[in-house]
């Protein structure tokens, strides 16, 4: 874990979508799939609390974040320019688990929205361990799917799904994942990532399939590293409890998740 | 050079920055950040004797430059603690204050009885001031006999001296404060986070799973400060002040106003560096005052003319 005053070196926008691209040794150094950072937008009181963001891709030095403007921390961040400095914490949490060996594997990761964001590290790092990823990735619309390229030009296979139909499967990332169990009947293991009320949905067709899930989990974060205890998800653990999301996930396996 | 040190009569520390309960964890999750031993002095995450579920989520939600807050209290119980942190935490040689909760008056008094025997534990402060515990938002330290009564249980069940944790929801705060005195409190913290709640328009539903939840950050500063001034004159114990102190001039007014230590809390969320940034903000300031005693600047506020 580190503070790191870190230099913005990229920017992408796709109407309310942002990439950030930082520069940042000792975290782009230990970050892992699944893992975040906290970032604090400004020097101001207000907003008042730093934001989460997951790391979703890292290459020497630098890290990548990618988030849809949806309030006050994200639209001034959006605004930031390429050469100024965001000062975050990471890299922080618990990330996915893919140390068994990968090798030849099959895994679908299920990115609904910005739940995309930590699978594209993920999907990179599974591939480079030898395994097959397959990328569901949802949303309302076309314009909604802007990492579609990036998937593409890191030759990772990627299955998209609108709900208008602009663009791949028409309907639900949840439908498309029922049919593309289908295809595929050997899958080692699932990641997703999205809405709570997707990953609900997705989890009990994995439950019905008898499929091995890891889910990030979203909930409102205080600090980020596990110091305030208001981030709690409830567990199914010795006991049911409410377990802090920030320190002990946001990964979680499925088999724990009280949904 | 500046001399830091800070004599609370029960306690002597080596600076007047003090973590705050609940907002620091139980101390070791700052060790990746900073050094614990340059800290005044952590008071670790409230303790009830058992292990406490807390409330239900979302727990948090942020307001304009503050937070609201209702945790809940969870916590690990006194023997996970005294097991599995405290041996930790002893090694870094900060001294370690213990927050103390009660679901009951008895329970405050198990609690300082079961850890008074831990080896590392400098002093208690006795937590009677969470809006989070009950439904209704009350705590013992809304009512001047109920403060009397706890404090004076837990004097008589431990020898270890006692700070106590006062509750900016009252009319009148002199009245809490001089019955912690009068039962015996060694010393007396304030404020607690302010009872507040806020509300989604689009749902109608309260944005916190509690309903109610207690106000913290840079927002409560202004109130804090003026019930630390109000204690201050009113009672001989020494006085430790909190209420959104997040930057070196923050802490000074505090020990303008006459509180003798300060501590740092909702601020530790943001920055886990806060306490020792603080700190050295406050030392700049004395050098470049020529002042080379933090102790004479506490109390020094100038009314009138």
């Amino acid at each position: 874990m580190f503070v790191d005053s870190a230099q913005i070196i990229g920017k992408k926008i796709w109407s309310d979508w942002v990439l950030l691209s930082l520069k940042t040794y000792k975290i782009a150094e230990q970050a892992r799939p699944g893992q975040f950072i906290m970032a604090k937008v400004n020097d101001s009181f207000h907003p008042l609390l730093r934001r989460p963001f997951s790391i979703h891709n890292v290459s020497s030095g630098e890290i990548e974040i990618f988030f849809q403007i949806v309030g006050i921390g994200t639209t001034i961040l959006s605004e930031k320019k390429v050469g100024e400095k965001l000062n975050i914490i990471g890299p922080l949490g618990k990330g996915f688990n893919i140390t068994s060996s990968v090798q030849n594997k099959e895994y679908y990761l299920i990115g609904g929205g910005r739940g995309i964001a930590p699978l594209f590290f993920l999907a990179k790092e599974i591939k480079k361990a030898g395994g097959k990823p397959y990328v569901l990735y949802g949303a309302k619309t076309e314009k909604d799917l802007p990492l579609l390229k990036k998937f593409w030009d890191e030759e990772i296979q990627v299955y998209p799904s609108t709900e208008d139909g602009t663009l791949g499967w028409h309907g639900l990332i949840t439908e498309l994942f029922e049919h593309k169990l289908k295809e595929r009947n050997k899958i080692e293991k699932i990641f997703v990532c999205g809405p709570h009320e997707m990953m609900k949905k997705i989890a009990l067709i994995a439950e019905k399939n008898k499929l091995d899930a890891e889910y990030s989990l979203e909930s409102i974060f205080g600090c980020g590293i596990g110091a305030c205890w208001g981030c709690v998800v409830k567990l199914r653990r010795e006991k049911e409890k409410w377990v802090k999301a920030c320190s002990e996930g946001p990964v979680f396996s499925g088999k724990e998740i009280i949904w | 050079m500046v001399d830091l040190t800070i004599n609370l009569g029960f306690i002597k520390l080596r600076n007047p920055i003090i973590t705050a309960s609940g907002t620091f964890g139980y101390g070791l999750e700052f060790s990746p950040f900073l050094d614990l031993r340059e800290i005044g002095a952590i008071i670790v995450k409230g303790l009830y004797f058992n292990e406490r579920e807390g409330n239900p989520p979302p727990r948090i939600f942020e307001t304009p430059c503050g937070m609201l807050n209702s945790i809940g209290l969870q916590g690990i119980g006194v023997k996970k603690f005294a097991e599995e942190i405290l041996p930790k935490l002893t090694d870094y040689g900060v001294p370690i204050i213990v927050n103390v909760c009660g679901e009951e008056d008895d329970e405050y008094a198990r609690v300082v009885e079961f850890l008074s025997s831990k080896k590392g534990i400098s002093c208690f402060e006795l937590n009677i001031s969470c809006p989070n515990v009950r439904k209704d938002g009350k705590c013992p330290a809304i009512s001047p006999e109920w403060t009397y009564n706890i404090v004076k249980l837990v004097k008589q069940s431990t020898k270890k001296p006692v700070i106590t944790k006062l509750s900016p929801n009252v009319t009148d705060i002199t009245e809490i404060a001089i019955s912690a005195e009068e039962a015996g409190t060694d010393g007396i913290s304030l404020i607690n986070t302010i009872l507040g709640m806020a509300v989604d328009i689009e749902t109608r539903k309260p944005r916190l799973g509690n309903v109610f939840g207690g106000l913290s950050g840079p927002a409560i500063k202004p109130i804090a400060l003026r019930m630390v001034y109000q204690v201050v004159n009113t009672v001989k114990v020494p006085v430790i002040g909190i209420g959104g102190i997040f930057k070196g001039v923050d802490a000074l007014e505090f020990l303008i106003v006459g509180a003798k230590a300060v501590q740092v809390g909702t601020a530790n969320l943001i920055d886990p560096l806060a306490p020792l940034r603080i700190l050295n903000e406050i030392k700049d300031f004395c050098e470049k005052k020529g002042i080379t005693k933090i102790e004479d600047i506490i109390g020094t506020l100038k009314v009138g003319d």
